[in-house]
């Protein structure tokens, strides 16, 4: 069995193996994202949210995926089929991607890659394709609107979340996540950078087209912003993709600020749990935050949107950087790197 | 397989694996539901009435400048990600090149502020 897995064919399906390791889990995780939403909405308005289908409501999610499946994908008449139907697969497949170089354990990464941030900060940057096409092959005003609108927000907070990643990638002193999360050992990064940590998990925020910046899909003004033609499952890809960049964001918030895997402290009861537990509640905890975000603000406005990104995050962070790499070279505390 | 770009297969498959749920659900769908389109439900949405004007129309300008000032941002900090890695080793040399590299952007973006170009009404 071992010798098999040696052989390249071997080889493969090992790295399919654990890349069915990671997407199973996640699609359950994504499915069970949405119910949780609703429930945890359900809970701060004083609502039971759903509770019908299966004990709690579980099976929720299996009876809207069924639903979705058996509705007609209607493609409107003006519109460019093959992007029309294009757009909501790039917008999954990116959203799934990016979690080939997420490491649940020290090195349990499908692929533990050097330049493991660039990649996720590639991918998530390519994000903004799925949301373009869409508008533009649906050829509907709404559409059109929404997908300008969300690609300028999301490029707007990009820029702040680079600043944010290269301040963390000056005190790690690697572009490997893992070195990264193992550079958290003895204090995790939202400590020594709390700042950086509240622009990251806002820009995240507004990064995910989530609430309060929801704007792309602002439903009062431009019903439901690039996606307003979709339907059946092509709809359900996109809202798919949105719980799966959140769950995302959650994970690169554990991975850059909160330690990984790492437990809070490296003495007896909270060593007990094993590492990926402990990653995963850090995720979870991220993941209720934005559906308590979602609760709780009302939605920005655009000039507000954009004053926010431009005015006060990109400088701040900016500064932020400077400061950082200057403190660290002045104390020597700077990571000698390999 | 344990050359530099052996480390990259993985994602080659996850890519291919990702996509192809992708492209499973949508086809899936497209092949289990009763498709009965009509000219109606074909038209774009535009809240009851027939859409009228094409949506390829002009648009704000503004959405340009920012695209333009984020390639320069995103540039700038795909150029800072191998500092970061090296700073200890450059030491003050390696900050203030970089501070020069910062400062020229910083006069760009004030100059942009000053202008009126990242103001929303």
């Amino acid at each position: 069995m071992a010798a098999f897995f040696q052989t390249p064919l071997g080889e493969l399906v090992r790295i399919v193996l654990q890349t069915l390791a990671i997407l199973v889990p996640l699609l359950l995780a994504v499915a069970y994202a949405t119910w949780a939403e609703r429930k945890v909405l359900a809970a701060i308005q004083l609502r039971k949210g759903p509770n019908v289908v299966g004990a709690f409501g579980l099976l929720q999610p299996f009876a809207d995926a069924l639903k979705m499946l058996m509705k007609e994908t209607i493609i409107p008449a003006g519109a460019n089929r093959v992007l029309f139907l294009l757009a909501p697969i790039v917008s999954l497949t990116l959203a799934l991607m990016a979690w080939a170089v997420v490491p649940v354990n020290d090195g349990w990464a499908v692929a533990n890659i050097n330049v493991g941030i660039l990649y996720l900060f590639a991918i998530s940057s390519l994000g903004v394709y799925g949301i373009i096409i869409a508008g533009w092959a649906s050829n509907s005003k709404y559409a059109f609107l929404g997908a300008l609108r969300s690609a300028a927000q999301m490029v707007s907070y990009e820029v702040a979340i680079g600043f944010v990643i290269v301040t963390v990638l000056l005190c790690a002193g690697s572009l490997n996540l893992n070195d990264i999360v193992l550079a958290q050992k003895h204090i995790w990064f939202c400590v020594p950078l709390l700042p950086m940590f509240v622009i990251f998990f806002i820009s995240g925020l507004a990064e995910t087209n989530r609430s309060p910046f929801d704007l792309p899909e602002g439903e009062s003004e431009i019903v439901a912003g690039f996606f307003v033609e979709y339907s059946a499952l092509a709809f359900a890809l996109f809202f798919l993709g949105e719980y799966a960049n959140m769950l995302l964001m959650s994970a690169m918030t554990t991975i850059l600020f909160l330690g990984g895997w790492l437990p809070p402290l490296n003495i007896a009861p909270f060593t007990w749990l094993p590492g990926p537990l402990w990653f995963i509640l850090k995720l979870f905890a991220c993941l209720f935050v934005f559906f308590w975000a979602r609760a709780t603000f009302p939605r920005y406005r655009y000039d507000q949107l954009m004053r926010l990104g431009w005015k006060v995050f990109l400088p701040a962070s900016l500064g932020w950087l400077v400061l950082t790499a200057a403190v660290l070279l002045a104390t020597g505390w700077a990571p000698h790197g390999a | 397989m344990h050359s530099l770009l052996g480390q990259y297969l993985p994602i080659l498959v996850f890519m291919v694996i990702a996509g192809g749920i992708a492209l499973a659900l949508v086809l899936g769908s497209l092949l289990a539901a009763r498709q009965k389109p009509y000219a109606e439900k074909l038209s774009a949405y535009e809240c009851g009435f027939d859409p009228f004007g094409d949506a390829r129309r002009r648009f704000d300008v503004r959405y340009y400048l920012v695209a333009i000032l984020f390639i320069i941002f995103d540039l700038e900090v795909a150029f800072l990600f191998p500092w970061t890695v090296r700073l200890s080793r450059l030491g003050w040399y390696g900050f203030w090149s970089m501070m020069g590299f910062l400062a020229i952007l910083t006069v760009g973006f004030i100059y942009e502020w000053r202008k009126g170009a990242l103001e929303w009404e």
